[in-house]
């Protein structure tokens, strides 16, 4: 089913997509062309909330892992070697062997690039929750307890307000490079701008709406975190004025 | 103000303001480790008052201390809070009913002032109206304005302020029991002295049971109702009030920890008024010279001193003022320096020093000359037992 979207190789067809009829001279010179991008910009949307789709699920899902993990390895602290190498190893791993590595599992299609995605999230989160976790000051934990608040207590109102900070410049991070690493899921039948990229690659006009729309997506999600970080995080505003 | 605050606390000790305090043969263990961190310590402290536990580095004083509210676990022996073994609770629930201030305070950066000093009311289930009432009567507590101070984050108050918030913070819930580990250990000296100065003033008031951990033996005296010293292996060298360790150390270590000037430190208990003071004779201008005369037989100096008719020192009379019939205003020298009966014996020493004489002429509430204090008086002093076990927290105005 995930294949039906993206996994149509159009490289052939495009041709007359992009020049059909209207052809001017600066499209069949492959330039930039204004008129050419007013007129064909809604070609763009399909595959722009397919990427949207392509950054946002992998990072949830990511997230949601990742912080998992990080809180488990934060009391057990002898698993933040294992995972860390574990995630570290995923990510390692070039994304197009990757697509390759799952295709016999999840087939050809967006599932497939999702999970390569939401793996290559895993390291970035999972350090930055342990450091933010790691540098909060051992005296206000000791304070803490000496209070009486219990270990889970101590995690939800003291050591994760601490860390968020950390912690959202992790996600802050995964979500820039997963919008960027998304535009390779064409390769795995995924969709999204990488398919239109690579459908006209030496046309310049669709490079610039397509790498644009990249780009403006990883700019605005990236905008939309630090405005919740700034937030939730006045505290340490407050402390540099 | 205490009481009102204590009688809206059911989590108190059975809603008493302070808790007796017991350790029974503790003893601390590490794996591992040939020494005990803390060996065997027995002591006693009585509700309300102040135990200083004092020692070098390495001695396990702030090790005792965290077993009370069992952020360490005892290895040997009980603690015994209001006569029920703290190893009975659970440690979080004990931990409530404890006071906690450390040396680097442990403010929590992200709250608000009030929000830090809400946080055991919090866990305790308080209303909301109930806490933000609480949390400006401690402020007030701590000499710090509610209004400018309980919206503001820890990194925007100076380090004095950040101390006075974690007493605060330690005092919400009016614990019967506090712990305090060096709390004003990070404060520069003349602060320091201030908050010390605070603390005592604010104790007269709430009457905790206080442990107090400190390296400082100066501080020690100044704030201890009673002080143990400790050394190395976690042994209890001497538990004594301040007076009689400095009068009596029972050890050479402890000796040599009090210090060497510790006759000095003992001027530093102890007020002018409670010394036996120089009779003098105080005479007046026009006075029969006989009369001057039979003072100055009466009195412990060979010298008369001029007073005013409110009895205030005018200054040293020379012979010459003696010659006629009636006394003349014939002055050999200024009465100074000018003591308080309320002045710290130390200080008043430190003003005979400086002064040309090795005498002054003492002075009451009103002025009016009550005796005179000179290096022999005090020198006599120091030869004395402490005749009672004076306390740093009496020599804080109220």
């Amino acid at each position: 089913m995930a294949s039906a979207l993206g996994a149509q190789p159009f490289a052939q067809d495009a041709p007359e997509d992009f020049f059909g009829k209207r052809a001017t001279g600066c499209v069949q010179e492959e330039g930039f062309c204004p008129d050419w991008i007013a007129d064909n910009y809604d070609r763009y949307l399909d595959p722009f909330f397919q990427h949207v789709i392509l950054t946002v699920v992998p990072v949830a899902i990511g997230f949601a892992i990742a912080f998992t993990l990080a809180l488990i390895a934060h009391r057990r602290r002898w698993l933040i070697g294992p995972v860390a190498g574990f995630t570290g190893a995923l990510y390692t791993i070039p994304s197009v062997a990757f697509f390759f590595l799952l295709q016999p599992l999840t087939g050809l299609g967006r599932t497939t690039a999702i999970v390569a995605l939401t793996c290559y999230t895993l390291l970035i989160i999972f350090r930055n929750v342990i450091t933010g976790l790691n540098a909060v000051p051992e005296e206000a934990k000791d304070a803490a307890r000496g209070m009486g608040l219990t270990d889970r207590q101590l995690l939800w109102r003291v050591e994760l307000p601490l860390a968020l900070p950390e912690v959202l410049a992790g996600l802050r991070i995964a979500t820039t490079t997963t919008v960027g690493l998304a535009a390779l899921a064409f390769l795995a039948g995924g969709g999204g701008l990488g398919a239109e990229l690579d459908a006209q690659k030496y046309f310049k006009s669709n490079v610039a709406v397509a790498g644009g729309l990249c780009i403006l997506l990883a700019a605005v999600l990236d905008v939309i975190i630090l405005a919740f970080q700034r937030l939730v995080t006045q505290w340490q505003r407050a402390a540099a004025a | 103000m205490t009481d009102h605050s204590s009688a809206a606390t059911p989590s108190n000790v059975n809603g008493r303001q302070a808790a007796t305090l017991e350790f029974r043969n503790v003893t601390k263990r590490y794996a591992g480790q040939d020494e005990p961190a803390v060996d065997g310590l027995s002591l006693e402290i009585p509700a309300g008052e102040i135990c200083v536990l004092v020692g070098p580095s390495g001695c396990g004083k702030t090790t005792a201390m965290r077993m009370v509210n069992r952020m360490i676990d005892i290895t040997d022996g009980d603690i015994v809070l209001d006569g029920e073994s703290v190893k009975d609770r659970p440690p979080a629930q004990l931990r409530r009913e404890i006071g906690y201030a450390i040396q680097q305070i442990g403010l929590f950066p992200h709250l608000s002032v009030a929000d830090n000093i809400a946080t055991v009311p919090r866990l305790l289930g308080w209303d909301k109206q109930r806490i933000s009432e609480r949390v400006d009567e401690l402020l007030h507590l701590v000499s710090l304005d509610p209004a400018e101070t309980r919206d503001r984050y820890p990194a925007q108050l100076s380090g004095g302020q950040r101390q006075r918030i974690g007493v605060a913070r330690a005092l919400a819930v009016d614990p019967p029991l506090m712990l305090m580990d060096e709390p004003f250990g990070a404060i520069d000296p003349i602060n320091r002295e201030r908050l010390q100065n605070e603390f005592l003033r604010l104790q007269q008031a709430i009457r905790k049971t206080i442990v107090f951990v400190t390296h400082d033996i100066d501080e020690a005296i100044k704030m201890g109702d009673r002080i143990a010293v400790l050394q190395k292996g976690g042994k209890l060298a001497q538990f004594a009030s301040p007076a009689e360790l400095l009068m009596y150390p029972a050890s050479k270590f402890v000796e040599d920890f009090v210090g060497a000037d510790r006759a000095l430190k003992r001027l530093a208990l102890q007020r002018v008024r409670d010394i036996d003071l120089w009779k003098v004779a105080t005479v007046r201008i026009g006075e029969p010279v006989f009369e001057a005369h039979a003072k100055l037989a009466d009195a412990d100096l060979d010298i008369a001193l001029l007073v005013d008719d409110n009895g205030r020192p005018q200054g040293w009379l020379s012979n010459g003022a003696f010659t006629g019939e009636r006394v003349e205003q014939k002055l050999r020298s200024p009465a100074e320096p000018s003591v308080e009966l309320d002045d710290i014996l130390r200080d008043a020493l430190a003003d005979l020093l400086t002064s040309d004489t090795r005498y002054g002429p003492v002075v009451d509430d009103s002025g009016r000359v009550a005796g005179v204090l000179s290096l022999e008086v005090i020198g006599r002093f120091l030869h004395q037992a402490p005749t009672e076990a004076r306390t740093g927290a009496d020599l804080v105005e109220p």
